[in-house]
């Protein structure tokens, strides 16, 4: 199976802490990787090492085979939706105008139809994106990821202050773009149950990679996810 | 008496460069104001009185030097803001300050105020020439061709500068050509209405606007109407009752914002369908 991404070696330190602590892992074509975590386990640090926002790194990343330090051409083909998006809660923009942002080329503009229609928010296109609700927004930043046709969807704790129902609809969007658009679909979460209903790779970050590989092998070994368990709830003591 | 002021040849210099400059401060103001830099151009301003000051005393058309001294002073200040990290109003009131201090220096030694600094301080929209419009129109052109030609680059690094890198956008030379389209736009303004009035032009219609469009262009294109209709009512009615225009078209820009928020509290603006 062709890789799309590996990461060799890769650490992450600022100042006082490491982030990111030595973590080696791939990703195959077609994969659906969710990467499980407490807060602070290193997570976005790690997207936004992976996405070129952040170069101050020891190891390698590379996409498609290229290390991602000698070209940036691999963002083409990336989609990111980030954890909560942040924009002016009342910027002049319509969901139309959103989506038409993430554009690479102006002459593929029938695509943002077919897009919006896919993803349920047509009738929202000449709204403005501050009032739709966090759902819709999210679904709409989805729809901006997925109109350059990318082969790899990076998400990062998507889901965080949306109501259940328009979780379940993103997880099936999810599940629909991986199984019938065969796109890599790379996610972050802290939310076992959806990781291991939808994901069939995991891969547990706690500073170090605690555990990577196919999904059942973590799920159906009650002392991984035990131990897994009780570390992050370790985290999430110290956190507190 | 009130006809015969549309057949003045220096009437219909003020109302087109006026009308220019209207939409030119529209246009940039509104990235400024999104990208909650709305007191950017008044900082631009005010350094740019130390470079009207500087060509007042060295014998040089004080835009020539207002033009660089300002654009100078805002890359150098932003690159610094980044540098260092220093926050945005921090920065823009280390600029405002430079730009004042270095003007009241300049001025002092040249031997105090004239009448030339007053009319660059509270604009000279009736005292244009011919130059002045043909600069005016053409600075205008050229920087709204810029903005349609890297419309979506601008648009995507102001709504969120995280989610426009990953896209491969070159935010940071996005940023550095605001900047610099906001340092010629301010200085080719203060014609109109002088360097103490100039931010009114770059923020009121915009936030006015910012209440009643929906999408980015709609919302421009509101900006637009409210700012050319400002001016050139104020450059009207301040010459008939033989007012100060710059004030009177500030007050016009206010007017409207006012009765919009006043619509506004009565519900009677709603987006919604």
């Amino acid at each position: 199976m062709l890789k799309v991404v590996e990461i060799d070696h890769l650490t992450i330190e600022y100042p006082d802490v490491k982030a990111i602590d030595d973590i080696n892992f791939t990703v195959s074509q077609g994969d659906f990787l969710g990467i499980i975590g407490p807060n602070g386990a290193g997570k976005s640090t790690l997207f936004a090492a992976m996405l070129g926002l952040n170069t101050k790194y020891k190891g390698t990343i590379k996409f498609f085979g290229t290390d991602i330090r000698k070209s940036k051409n691999y963002l083409k083909e990336i989609g990111y939706v980030p954890q909560k998006p942040i924009f002016e809660k009342n910027f002049p923009a319509t969901v139309n105008d959103v989506v038409k942002m993430g554009l690479q080329k102006e002459s593929d503009e029938s695509k943002i139809d077919e897009i919006l229609q896919q993803l349920w928010i047509h009738e929202l296109s000449e709204r403005r994106i501050g009032e739709l609700s966090g759902g819709q927004q999210q679904r709409v930043f989805i729809a901006k990821a997925l109109v350059n046709n990318p082969k790899i969807l990076i998400l990062d704790e998507p889901v965080t202050g949306i109501d259940q129902q328009s979780i379940d609809l993103f997880y099936s969007i999810l599940k629909e773009l991986n199984s019938k658009q065969n796109i890599t679909i790379i996610w972050s979460s802290h939310d076992l149950d959806a990781v291991n209903k939808l994901a069939n790779h995991v891969a547990c970050l706690n500073r170090t990679l605690f555990f990577h590989g196919e999904s059942d092998d973590f799920f159906k070994n009650d002392e991984l996810v035990k131990q897994y368990s009780e570390a992050s709830m370790q985290e999430h003591m110290h956190h507190h | 008496m009130t006809f015969e002021i549309f057949t003045f040849s220096f009437m219909h210099r003020a109302i087109i460069s006026g009308i220019a400059i209207a939409i030119l401060c529209s246009v940039v103001g509104l990235f400024l104001v999104l990208r909650r830099y709305s007191l950017f151009g008044d900082a631009i301003a005010h350094s740019s009185f130390g470079g009207i000051a500087l060509g007042l005393m060295a014998g040089i058309y004080p835009l020539w030097t207002a033009y660089g001294v300002s654009i100078v002073s805002a890359l150098i200040m932003t690159r610094i803001k980044d540098k260092f990290n220093i926050s945005g109003d921090a920065s823009i009131a280390v600029l405002l300050s430079s730009g004042i201090a270095v003007g009241l220096v300049i001025i002092g030694l040249s031997g105090g105020f004239t009448l030339d600094i007053f009319s660059f301080l509270f604009g000279s929209i009736l005292l244009v020439n011919v130059n002045d419009t043909i600069l005016i129109l053409s600075l205008t052109g050229v920087i709204l061709i810029v903005i349609l030609l890297l419309y979506r680059q601008l648009l995507y690094s102001t709504f969120n500068e995280e989610q426009a890198k990953v896209s491969g956008i070159p935010v940071e030379k996005i940023n550095y050509l605001i900047v610099f389209m906001a340092g010629i736009t301010v200085v080719t303004s203060i014609q109109l209405v002088g360097v103490l009035l100039i931010s009114a032009l770059f923020v009121i219609p915009n936030v006015t606007a910012i209440m009643y469009g929906r999408g980015f262009k709609q919302t421009a294109i509101i900006s637009m109407s409210f700012s050319i209709f400002s001016v050139v009512t104020g450059i009207l009615i301040s010459y008939i009752f033989d007012i100060t225009p710059a004030g009177t078209i500030v007050l016009f820009a206010i007017g409207i914002f006012a009765c919009t928020m006043g619509i506004k509290s009565a519900g009677l603006l709603s987006r919604h369908h």
